[in-house]
């Protein structure tokens, strides 16, 4: 077992872990926070998506260890005392899923998103510069699968929030 | 206040557990935590089928730290053998694991670890050691073993396994224009986000599991089945599904697994099965051969129909997929013959899919269909528009409600269709093809209870689940408009054998038979409801309940008005309904139909192939929410795309194991891969469907997107492709030259 501090939505949390135990599986199984989801344990396919230091990452191929110090957000981090976040409204709105079994991934990995288009970073379909389009969002969520095939909505859903940002 | 409710069954309403799905507290079966901790259970797998357990030593295992149990087939608790009792269906048949030393299939659970955690559990079982004997005559491939092949009993969905109308051989003689040709659907696997999962707990002979389920009641007698004990003494909770799709309309390994785990422990197991179990200890669609024949007059109309399949059968799990049965009800036609076989094989569960038998059949139906078209010089749709049959051509029976001709003349204007078009962009092919979809309509039995509490709160129970569909939506939405109620007065639960027992969620019948039993429950309230006003209050005497409102913990009707807590007591007041298919479920033939468009780009180099555009035009009946309605058809688009474009289930046939079992390798279609998808939906109201006019939907929307594809490819290359899915490399040696 090995020690472990880190913050998660805010809250700090120390606690002893098995070496062996992913950062999804330390939410889940230690944490009790079973809002991030287990799609695949892979790296395939976006169920487990969290933000570790502001970057999204896949928390099931990542070691809990590793996270030691770090800031974790997740879905249930995302609602505030005022509600939904703007994404989670959307994504309500739009319809944005439907079994909602990638939705915690999909809504963590767009919250990302958002940042990483504000500070411009570009993608393999980012001609001159980022733009707000169909496939600079689709390129950039295709990391999250969604067997429901909600992702139509899922850009709308984003695409709404980020216009209302810029 | 809240708004008027009229008129609700058909809004757009937003998911109502929308709110708890986007903030991760929506409980799937995985996430549900007891009172007491769980123990993991982590399966060994074999390597090799079918054939005999050898040698088993689980010493290392069972000394590993934090394990409790290494259950084998030496330490099984009794169960009834796998495939017995099987009356009731497959999914109520006894699923019995592990009884024996047999090993039945590649991926067959030889042990399952019980530790305190999954990393101890999962460390252990890599210590189970284990020899397994093959018997060296195992069955993998259908179409290799096809003097094998047998008549089904029985296919899903459909209701004869053979038709045969009018003399086909006279008029396959007599056509000016045939095609026939031999087409290959690969296997495929539902490949649902949420990985199936089971938490099961005894107390004595009670056993209570929550788990991942589309239909309860036959799970609970699956269970029963399986451990000979009463369907009573199991209760099955389920209140949100991380997607079915057929895989879970039944109960799969891991459930019976941990349910024998928690007996012998005497504590609560979670088996949670990994991504790469779901591909062998669940179910997947059988790859298939079928072979078609098509024959038209010089008018282009058809006069003659071949289709038969060829598929796989699990061992002991006798289900056949259908994929000549929406076939039948297509085009008008002379003579027709279908035809479906199997070959028991030596493989995981074969069970259905999304849209069972259409799925397929349309995919190579109306694809052929496309050709026949071609050969015979006629627009695509025009072609389909000529052969629209009056009645039924298998049964003869009249059609209920079919839209067919709206959908292809409206899908056609939408997408601008202008004949299979082609032209080149650069290195670009560029295509446009179309394809009819069918699919048939179903209606089951439900039952419904209502409780109206005095604060006016109306809480709707059943034994129903939500798998992605919108249940707890639309029955909000029915349940509020019969009862003349806001619909956030309104809580609908599901999920739970404790709850009036329906056919659950398959076959796109749920919402308009579960439906229809919510609406007959809110009749029955209403009729309780003013009987006991009228005895509260004379007032209330003969009126019509059609203008009956619940306003918070009010009665109301017109000018009268008379507190819910006068009318019994200051008790909640309740009532059940039911539903189950009218004798035009018998009468008719019912389907619920569409059409869509494809626009395909194939790069003439590597054959590259891109969806550009996807038009689809949809007769599903009434819909009851336009949002969720949509949703779902949309969701059916891109599981057609995935069809013909990408999912593919490979066995290695020497050894009958499949090869992609995980996600990077068993491609879905990801967000870049499905471009905007226009979908239309003709309004209607199917009477003869059920007392909503609705029609199934959940399927539909597969029906025909595959089939689009293919033949937009066509198009574009002039390359007829006649397996599925259609890969750069069927093309790029027949790709037209530079
Ligand atoms: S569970 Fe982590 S990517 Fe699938
Ligand atoms: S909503 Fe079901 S997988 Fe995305």
């Amino acid at each position: 077992m090995y020690p472990l501090q880190l913050t998660i939505n805010g809250k700090a949390h120390e606690t002893n872990v098995d070496p062996r135990v992913s950062l999804l599986d330390l939410l889940r199984e230690n944490l009790g926070l079973t809002g991030s989801k287990k799609g695949c344990d892979h790296g395939q396919c976006g169920a487990c998506t969290v933000i570790v230091n502001g970057r999204r990452i896949n928390s099931c191929l990542s070691l809990a260890v590793s996270h030691d110090g770090d800031e974790v957000t997740t879905i249930e981090g995302m609602a505030s005392d005022d509600g939904l976040s703007p994404l989670q409204a959307a994504f309500v709105r739009h319809d944005a899923f439907q079994c909602g079994y990638c939705t915690p991934g999909q809504i963590c990995s767009a919250t990302a998103l958002l940042e990483e288009l504000e500070r411009g970073e570009p993608s393999v379909v980012t001609k001159e510069r980022v733009e707000l389009a169909d496939e600079e969002i689709r390129e950039r969520m295709s990391g999250n699968l969604c067997r429901c095939g909600a992702y139509n909505n899922i850009i709308d859903a984003i695409l709404e929030v980020a216009e209302a940002r810029a | 206040m809240s708004e008027h409710p009229k008129g609700l069954i058909g809004q757009p309403l937003d998911r109502v557990e929308g709110p708890l799905k986007v903030t991760g507290q929506a409980t799937y079966a995985a996430d549900w935590r007891g009172d007491e901790p769980h123990l993991i259970g982590f399966i060994v797998e074999s390597p090799a089928a079918k054939g005999t357990i050898t040698a088993l030593d689980t010493k290392e295992a069972e000394a590993a730290p934090g394990v409790e149990l290494v259950l084998t087939h030496l330490n099984t608790p009794k169960q009834i053998p796998f495939g017995e009792r099987n009356d009731d269906g497959n999914f109520a048949q006894s699923h019995a694991m592990m009884r024996t030393d047999h090993v039945r299939y590649v991926g067959y659970p030889v042990a399952l670890v019980v530790a305190r955690t999954l990393e101890e559990a999962r460390h252990a079982a890599s210590l189970v050691r284990f020899e397994i004997k093959a018997d060296g005559d195992a069955i993998f491939d259908p179409v290799a073993n096809e003097k094998l092949a047998e008549k089904p009993d029985a296919l899903d969905g459909a209701e004869e396994v053979d038709t045969d109308t009018g003399d086909f051989d006279a008029a396959w003689a007599g056509a000016s224009h045939t095609v026939e040709a031999e087409f290959h659907t690969s296997g495929q696997h539902a490949a649902a986000m949420e990985p199936h999962a089971t938490v099961a707990e005894w107390d004595g002979d009670r056993l209570t599991v929550h788990m991942a389920i589309q239909i309860l009641s036959d799970a609970r007698k699956g269970f029963a089945n399986t451990f000979d004990i009463d369907p009573e003494s199991v209760r099955i909770v389920s209140p949100y599904i991380g997607g079915g799709f057929g895989s879970k309309l039944g109960i799969h390994n891991e459930a019976i697994l941990a349910a024998l785990a928690a007996k012998v422990t005497g504590q609560p197991v979670r088996v949670n099965q990994h991504r790469r179990n779901v591909f062998s200890n669940g179910p997947h669609r059988s790859r298939h051969r079928q072979r078609l024949k098509v024959g038209a007059d010089d008018h282009g109309n058809i006069v003659a129909i071949h289709h038969d399949s060829l598929a796989a059968m699990s061992r002991d799990y006798p289900f056949a997929e259908a994929p000549a049965s929406p076939t039948r009800g297509s085009y008008a036609t002379k003579a027709m013959h279908t035809q479906h076989r199997v070959v028991e094989a030596d493989i995981p569960k074969v069970d259905a899919m999304r849209a069972p038998g259409e799925a397929i059949g349309t995919l190579t139906f109306e694809a052929i269909i496309d050709e026949l078209a071609h050969e015979c010089g006629v627009d695509p749709v025009e072609f389909r528009l000529r052969n629209e049959p009056e009645k039924d051509p298998n049964s003869g029976k009249p059609f209920s409600d079919r839209k067919m001709r709206r959908c292809l003349l409206e899908g056609a204007e939408r997408f601008g269709w202008n004949g299979p078009a082609s032209r080149r962009e650069g290195d670009w092919l560029i295509g446009h093809g179309m394809a009819a979809a069918i699919r048939p309509n179903m209606m089951m039995k439900a039952e419904a209870a209502m409780e109206l509490a005095p604060d006016g709160r109306l809480v709707v129970r059943l034994d129903m689940t939500d798998i992605g569909t919108g249940t707890y939506t639309i029955l909000t939405q029915i349940a509020a408009e019969a009862m003349g109620i806001a619909p956030d007065k309104v809580t609908v639960e599901l999920g739970d054998t404790d709850f009036p027992e329906t056919c659950g969620s398959g076959g796109s019948f749920g919402a308009g038979s579960t439906g229809t039993a919510v609406l007959d429950a809110a009749e029955n309230l209403k009729a309780d409801l003013l009987s006991r006003a009228a005895k509260a209050d004379r007032d209330w005497k003969g009126v019509n309940s059609k203008a009956l409102r619940i306003t918070d913990d009010m009665l109301s009707l017109d000018e009268r008005s008379l507190p819910i807590s006068a009318l019994d007591d200051g008790k909640a007041i309740s009532a059940k309904g039911s539903a189950s298919p009218g004798k035009a479920h018998e009468n008719m033939a019912q389907y619920s139909y569409g059409a869509q468009f494809a626009e395909v780009a194939v790069d003439a180099v590597t054959g590259e192939i891109r969806l550009r555009r996807l038009t689809g035009v949809f007769d599903a009946g009434r819909i009851l929410n336009e949002k969720t309605a949509r949703s779902q058809l949309m969701g059916g688009m891109v599981f057609g795309i995935g069809a013909a474009l990408m999912e593919e289930s490979l066995m290695d046939d020497r050894y009958g194991a499949f090869m992609n079992r995980d996600l990077a390798e068993y491609h879905i279609p990801v967000n870049r891969d499905v471009p905007r998808l226009d979908i239309h939906m003709i309004e209607g109201f199917d009477a003869n469907s059920n007392p909503l006019g609705s029609k199934g939907i959940g399927e539909l929307g597969i029906c025909g997107a595959g089939p689009a594809i293919a033949n937009a490819i066509f198009a574009a290359t002039g390359v007829r492709v006649r397996k599925f899915p259609i890969h750069m490399e069927d093309l790029m040696e027949k790709l037209p030259p530079r």
